[in-house]
Order: C-alpha cells, then sequence, then structure tokens
C-alpha cells in the first residue's frame, strides 16, 4: 500500500517536473527548430511546431552571407586562449598559495576576488581609449588579455580550492622517499592536480565564449566573437528568424554540450568554493 | 618550516598574478577618476581642462542618471525576487522523488550556457515581437490584443530575460545546497509530526539561507553590469525607460564621446559595486577560515 502511494507521487513529480523543465527549455528548442524551417514556415501562424519541410539551407545561407566560420574561429581562440593565458599565469600562484601559505595568503585571495568585482561600467572608458591607442581594438589579442585578465581571479580560486584538497602527506611521504622536487611535482602532483585544472578549464572557457561586455565594445569584425556577430542580428536582419534561428543554434551549442559536463564544477567556481 | 629559498620561490610564483591583477584593477581605474574631473570630450581633442566636481554635478542632476539608477534598482530586484523564488521552488521539485531526474536537471540548466546577445534577441523576436512573436499568437489564439512588450514594458521585458538566463543559476545552487540536508534529520522532524509547511520554514529555509545569500550577493555583481541584453533589445528606449547605469555610462562614452561624464557616472557604479561587494566579501571570506 506504501509503496504505491509513493509511487503516485512518483509520477505526479515526475510529470510535473517534466512541465516545468519543458517550459524553461523551450526558448532552446524554438530556436533549434525554428532554425531548420523555412522563412515562410518561422514566422507561420499558427506556428508549425514539428510538421513542416524540415530544411538544412539556413545553415549553408547563414555561412555565404557573412564569414560566419571566422566568427566561429575568433570565439574558439579568444575563449580557449583566454583560459589557457589565465592557466599559465594562475597554476604557480593557486599552487605556492595552497601549498606554501604565507601569513597574507588568505588576504591576497580575497583581494583577487575583489577585482573581479569591480563593474566595468567604471574602467570601460581607460580600456576603450589605451584599445584605441595601442591599436588593440578589434583584435584577438587585445580582447583575449583583457578576458584572462577578468576570469583571472575565478581561475585562481578554483584551482587554489582544488589543490588545497590535494593532502599534503603524499607530499611529504615522497620526500621522505627521496623523491627531488622535480619527480615531486611531476609524478606525485600533477596527476593528483590534473582533474581540478580540467574543471577549471572548462568552466572558463564557457565563462569567455558568453562574455558579452567587453566583446561587444572591443571587437567590431575582424576579431569579433559570436556574441558580438549575432547582436548584428538586432538590426532588421534579426527579422529573418530562420536564419537567426541557424546562426544561432551554432553559436550556442558547442558550449551547451560543454556546459552538461560542468554542472558540479560550476557550482564550485562561481561561488568560489562557498558552496559545494 | 619553509627554507628562506622556497619563500622566495612561492612569492616569485604568485607575483605574475598579482601584479597583473594590480595593473588591471588600478591603471583604469586610476585613469577613470582623473577623467572623471576632466572636461573631456573625443570630439574636440586637446581641449581637455580639470573641472573640479562639475561632471558629478551635471550627471547627479541628470533626469537619466536618476531614471537609470530607478531602472538599475528594479532590474537587480526584480530579476532577484524571480530567480531566488523560483529557484527555491525548482530546486525542492527537483529533489522529489521523480522519473528522468538527470534530463530534467539538463533541461532546466540549459539557459545559462546561452550567451545573451542570443537568448535577448530569441526572446526579442521570436517570443517578444508584436507581429510575429509567439506571446502575440497566444494573445490572437484566446482573443486579446497582442502586447508590443519591448515598446510598451521595456524594463519588464528585459527582466524577464535576464531572469530567464539566471534562475538556472539560482537553481542549481540551491539544489546542492539543499541535497547536503541530513536526511536524519528530516526523518527526525518528521516523527515529531512537523508538517511539510513547518518542515520548509524551520529546517529548509534555515539551512539554505547561506546558499540564498551566496545567490544574491553573485547574481548583484553580475546585474549591476547588465549590458548587451539591454543593447540588441531597446538600446536603452524607449527614452531612457530600459537605461540602467551600465548602459548609460556606455551611451554617454560611446555614443555621445562625454568622457568626463561618463567617468564620473563610471566611478558611481564602482561605489554602488564596492557596497555589495563588501558584504560579498564577508561571507566568502569565512569559507576560508
Amino acid at each position: 500500500m506504501a509503496r504505491k502511494i509513493s509511487d503516485t507521487r512518483r509520477w505526479g513529480f515526475t510529470i510535473l517536473a517534466w512541465g516545468v523543465a519543458f517550459l524553461i527549455f523551450f526558448p532552446i528548442l524554438w530556436t533549434i527548430l525554428t532554425s531548420f524551417k523555412s522563412e515562410a514556415d518561422a514566422i507561420a501562424s499558427p506556428p508549425k511546431f514539428l510538421f513542416f519541410d524540415w530544411t538544412t539551407q539556413n545553415y549553408a545561407e547563414v555561412q555565404s552571407r557573412s564569414p560566419y566560420f571566422r566568427h566561429f574561429m575568433n570565439s574558439v581562440i579568444i575563449s580557449v586562449g583566454s583560459t589557457l593565458l589565465g592557466l599559465l599565469i594562475a597554476i604557480p600562484a593557486a599552487w605556492s598559495m595552497a601549498f606554501q601559505p604565507a601569513k597574507r595568503t588568505k588576504d591576497l585571495l580575497m583581494w583577487m576576488l575583489s577585482t573581479k568585482m569591480m563593474p566595468a561600467a567604471g574602467v570601460l572608458i581607460p580600456m576603450y581609449l589605451l584599445f584605441r591607442s595601442w591599436g588593440l581594438l578589434d583584435t584577438r589579442f587585445g580582447i583575449t588579455v583583457v578576458l584572462m585578465l577578468i576570469n583571472l581571479p575565478i581561475i585562481t580560486w578554483m584551482l587554489y580550492t582544488y589543490f588545497r584538497e590535494i593532502p599534503s602527506e603524499i607530499l611529504e611521504a615522497a620526500r621522505m622517499d627521496g623523491a627531488s622536487l622535480k619527480n615531486e611535482i611531476l609524478h606525485v602532483l600533477t596527476p593528483m592536480a590534473v582533474p581540478g585544472i580540467a574543471s577549471t578549464l572548462l568552466l572558463n572557457v564557457i565563462l569567455a565564449w558568453n562574455e558579452a561586455f567587453w566583446t561587444l565594445n572591443l571587437t567590431t569584425s575582424k576579431a569579433a566573437p559570436l556574441t558580438t556577430f549575432i547582436a548584428s542580428y538586432s538590426s532588421p536582419e534579426g527579422l529573418f528568424y530562420a536564419k537567426l534561428s541557424a546562426a544561432s543554434t551554432m553559436a550556442i551549442a558547442p558550449i551547451l554540450i560543454l556546459g552538461w559536463f560542468s554542472q558540479k564544477q560550476l557550482v564550485r567556481g562561481l561561488t568560489f568554493g562557498a558552496v559545494k | 618550516m619553509a627554507t628562506r629559498h622556497q619563500k622566495t620561490l612561492a612569492r616569485l610564483m604568485v607575483a605574475p598574478s598579482v601584479l597583473l591583477l594590480l595593473g588591471w584593477m588600478i591603471v583604469p581605474l586610476a585613469m577613470t577618476l582623473w577623467f572623471s574631473f576632466q572636461s573631456y570630450n573625443l570630439l574636440s581633442p586637446g581641449m581637455e581642462q580639470f573641472i573640479g566636481w562639475t561632471n558629478y554635478k551635471y550627471f547627479l542632476s541628470d533626469p537619466a542618471f536618476w531614471t537609470a539608477m530607478q531602472n538599475t534598482l528594479l532590474l537587480v530586484g526584480g530579476v532577484l525576487v524571480i530567480t531566488v523564488g523560483g529557484g527555491i521552488l525548482l530546486a525542492l521539485l527537483l529533489d522529489q522523488p521523480m522519473f528522468g531526474q538527470g534530463v530534467v536537471r539538463i533541461m532546466v540548466i540549459a539557459p545559462f550556457f546561452i550567451m545573451p546577445t542570443v537568448s535577448a534577441l530569441v526572446w526579442k523576436n521570436m517570443f517578444m515581437n508584436p507581429v510575429n512573436g509567439l506571446f502575440a499568437w497566444l494573445a490572437k489564439a484566446v482573443g486579446a490584443q497582442p502586447i508590443d512588450f519591448l515598446a510598451q514594458y521595456p524594463l519588464m521585458s528585459i527582466i524577464l530575460i535576464v531572469a530567464w538566463q539566471w534562475l538556472p543559476f539560482a537553481t542549481l545552487i540551491l539544489l546542492t545546497a539543499l541535497q547536503s540536508l541530513d536526511s536524519e534529520q528530516m526523518e527526525a522532524a518528521e516523527m515529531d509530526g512537523a508538517g511539510t509547511w513547518a518542515k520548509f520554514t524551520h529546517l529548509i529555509l534555515p539551512h539554505l539561507s547561506r546558499a540564498i545569500t551566496v545567490v544574491i550577493l553573485i547574481e548583484t555583481i553580475f546585474l549591476l553590469s547588465v549590458f548587451a541584453e539591454i543593447l540588441v533589445t531597446t538600446n536603452g528606449g524607449p527614452g531612457y525607460q530600459s537605461t540602467n547605469l551600465t548602459y548609460l555610462v556606455y551611451s554617454q562614452a560611446l555614443l555621445q564621446f562625454d568622457v568626463g561624464g561618463a567617468s564620473a557616472g563610471g566611478i558611481i557604479a564602482v561605489i554602488l559595486a564596492n557596497i555589495v561587494a563588501i558584504f560579498l566579501m564577508r561571507m566568502i571570506g569565512k569559507t576560508l577560515e
């Protein structure tokens, strides 16, 4: 009897949860569906949900009307580049803060975090003017460096929280066994640190891919990643729903897939370890 | 015990990131502060001069500034109410026994990974458009007049779009916190005959309070800087109806070329963000103990 009630409950929750989840997910689903419609079907009234002539023509057209692939590659280069650059700088720092904490380490970490809280509006103007006079406007290098800087505190923090979980006894044991510093790092620490580094990489690629303040303000065409490119559809072009949807679907697909793999790290990374 | 050699090495390892962040924070901020006391327009280069507090006076007495302030607070407040309230409900729902929990989770989390320009444009064109949008069709289907959301209720529409993006974030964090709730405690409460509401107010809510605070503070930091959603939907309009502080600074500087005035606005934004940041830092600082 009790079993049966809990089954009813379970089905009730299942239906309710699927319903709510479907509503939340619907705009994304609708975008993906629309990307396979003809422009006429895309604005048909009543809307056509599944029964329309499926076509992949929009995807071809998006590419032929604009150098879509270049913007896509810009996004890849900028997000991966800024993350790798950030890791290169943050790994040694997080490493030494986790394993050889000084009296000031905690303050230092907090200060790093505080730089993340500076509103972009407060530094937009000098950055724009500096970029203009250095010839860095609309260059991949310039925007990569800026995205690296805005994500550096998160990268350092995430790495620090991961490194701190590596038990230092293992280090001591390795030392007792006479391992050299090089061997210690290469064979003992690195294997234990790799998962944390990978998670950090994943989350920061996602954040950089979707960053839409600096990319919109500091890039226009040549170095423009997908955020900036899609924004150009806000003009009447955006009324071509099927093409807008195709461009959007391609822009969100890779990160949606990466994102689903990184749910756990997301919580940890974005709350700076405050919620695990 | 760390040797002197090791200490030096440790410092060298930390130095690059500290120096970079120091430069990133101090140089532009100092420049903004400097510009904010200058009469400086990009259209008349070479005419810069020190004018004291004039920019601040202009900015603070500009009705656009107060509209933008009000919009900023409404935007942050509105999104927070929707995402925290909705996030608690959703987290409670997702924590229940059900079939296909993994898939449900994936669907709920998805909007967070959509780039702001895409979500804003999809909502603007495919849902809120008064002619071809889905909402217009729904309205017509029930015999109502379609609403031109972004023209009639620009700020509310933007709040809706931004809330859709941030609801997954709140849900995910609250769900994570919920799952760390001691099930023995829950069972004990049930044995004592605590009802659903009593369990919620006396056990679940206190347990979530920390996570809720974290969600509020982190979202506030990001929501103060909402920009792309406004740029691609309304351009801050009609008039200043959907201009927030970030967008006002942007339009003052890069559309009207008034570097001085915009810088004064930027400094005000920094001060606002700092007030929030102080609270957030205290919260996070505790986790380092």
